[in-house]
């Protein structure tokens, strides 16, 4: 399994070949609270960086998720549609979102490392 | 993920601020002070909890005062010119829903009115509004009330609710009797040996309470409650999601200065006597309402999917024409599902319609539907 990088607005990825599995942190899912329903884009759809690729909604509200690198819409988590939960209970784990075909690999400097994360974490708080 | 928005506007505190936050409560800014939207467990647990044990809620920020002239009557009469409600029939320790509305028949402020029970207090009302609007309506009666009526702001109580089916059993403990109140009535007594002013009411389609005590004495009230195993502390997101459940309007969303009371679906909070006599502000649109109908409806969604349909979602019939409007909706952790309120187009409102939701541009099918969502559980003896 390859390394996780994260973005500004907490989405993460994990490289694997070359697609990326995507999803929220665990600090996201905090934030959000019980995910209760979630809207995923159709394998195939074209996502540009920063696009909106999924929705995700609590109890309380919706919230988009972005594509943090530009690829096409490998796969879905469809298993998340019956079980929003899961986003909640592992959100780094069987919690993902989508795989992208990564279009351009040179995206992938600009996300930061997981102890760069943490440092941001630690400064928005 | 964008991050919440901040607030530059310092908020204030309710007596029990810092019990929330040491009880990990995370903390928004709601209607001017910092509250607790939620504690750990988090919104459907809480709101789980509610229905099923008894969930208190720190409520300090609504705005409670009195209303104190010569005699019942007297005091009724004054109010009576403000709201809808029949206020001079209530009987002691009455409780009764209205709400202030403006010359034009909009409402201002949805708010409780109990008559008090003690035969020493008679001239006396209780009133319990917003916190959103409270200021707006003390100055409200401040200029409408005549000179003999005395507006006493209680800015020094605060008010709990406790809410659920295990709610009566707890609060007996501490206010002997309190399971044999009737709904919608009110009464002073002592919590162990602090006074309140309960009353069997509240704003989740529960049997439940309200409790007014001095802020200097909540902490105390609130510690011996939470200290029931029944009894968890509940936060605003869950209290909103009982609401919607429960069909019950929130000021600013199903209610605003430009909406009536028959267009909310809440004509039944004006009594027979006042649709007859009249003599309050904005009757002429109530009248008028009550005998041709209203333009518009509140009413009850329940979309198909599992989709959420917001505040603001566009309603539309089934060939796409705008009709309206939601003005509430989310998850009803209860139903397990969708569900929302809004208002539509009168001739589109009865119950079975089948219309659209917009949501993220897609057309959601929903059904106009009867409400509560969840049927209400209140107490009537």
């Amino acid at each position: 399994m390859g390394e996780t990088k994260y973005t500004k607005d907490h989405e993460y990825i994990r490289l694997e070949g070359d697609v990326v599995v995507v999803g929220i942190s665990d600090y996201a899912q905090s934030q959000l609270g019980d995910v209760v329903f979630v809207e995923l884009p159709k394998a195939g759809k074209k996502l540009a960086k920063g696009d909106e690729a999924a929705v995700v909604e609590s109890v309380k509200a919706a919230s988009e998720v972005y594509a943090p690198v530009s690829g096409e819409v490998w796969e879905v988590n469809a298993a998340l549609e019956a079980q929003p939960g899961t986003i909640n209970e592992d959100p780094e784990g069987t919690g993902w979102f989508i795989k992208l075909k990564l279009s351009d690999a040179s995206e992938l400097a600009s996300l930061m490392s997981e102890a760069d994360y943490k440092t941001y974490l630690a400064s928005i708080h | 993920m964008p991050e919440p928005e901040t607030t530059a506007v310092p908020l204030r505190h309710t007596p029990l601020h810092d019990r929330h936050v040491s009880l990990g409560a995370r903390m928004v800014g709601f209607a001017g002070y910092d509250m607790p939207v939620q504690y750990k467990e988090g919104i459907l647990a809480e709101h789980l909890w509610t229905r099923t044990h008894a969930g208190l809620f720190d409520v300090s920020h609504m705005g409670q005062c009195f209303l104190v002239g010569r005699d019942h009557e007297t005091v009724a009469r004054a109010l009576e010119a403000l709201i809808p409600a029949d206020i001079v029939h209530l009987l002691p320790g009455q409780q009764r829903y209205s709400q202030f509305l403006n010359a034009e028949g909009g409402v201002m402020d949805d708010i409780m009115v109990t008559r008090s029970a003690d035969p020493e207090e008679d001239g006396t009302l209780m009133v319990v509004v917003n916190a959103g609007c409270k200021d707006a309506d003390f100055a409200h009666l401040k200029a409408h009330l005549p000179p003999q009526i005395k507006l006493i702001i209680a800015e020094h109580r605060a008010l709990l609710a406790l809410q659920g089916p295990e709610a009566a059993s707890v609060l007996a403990r501490h206010c002997a009797g309190a399971d044999r109140m009737a709904f919608m009535t009110g009464v002073s007594t002592l919590f162990d040996t602090i006074s309140v002013h309960i009353s069997r009411s509240g704003y989740s389609g529960e049997d439940g309470f309200e409790i007014s005590v001095k802020a200097d004495k909540v902490a105390v009230v609130n510690e011996r409650l939470l200290a029931h195993p029944e009894v968890k502390p509940i936060g605003l997101g869950a209290r909103d999601s009982l609401r919607l459940e429960a069909g019950l309007c929130l000021y600013g969303h199903e209610l605003d200065p430009t909406t009536s009371p028959v267009e909310a679906g809440i004509q039944w909070s004006i009594q027979k006597r006042r649709r007859e006599e009249g003599g309050f502000l904005g009757f002429e649109r109530i009248r008028r309402e009550l005998a041709e109908g209203a333009v518009r409806k509140r009413v009850g969604l329940l979309p198909e999917g599992r989709a959420p349909a917001r505040e603001g979602t566009e309603i539309t019939t089934v060939d796409g024409v705008n009709i309206g409007t939601v003005t509430s909706g989310g998850f009803g952790p209860t139903l397990n599902g969708p569900c929302a309120m809004g208002y539509v187009a009168t001739p589109h409102s009865a119950l079975g319609t089948k219309v659209h939701l917009m949501v993220r541009g897609n057309a959601m099918p929903a059904t106009i539907v009867a409400m509560p969502f969840v049927p209400h559980r209140f107490h009537r003896a």
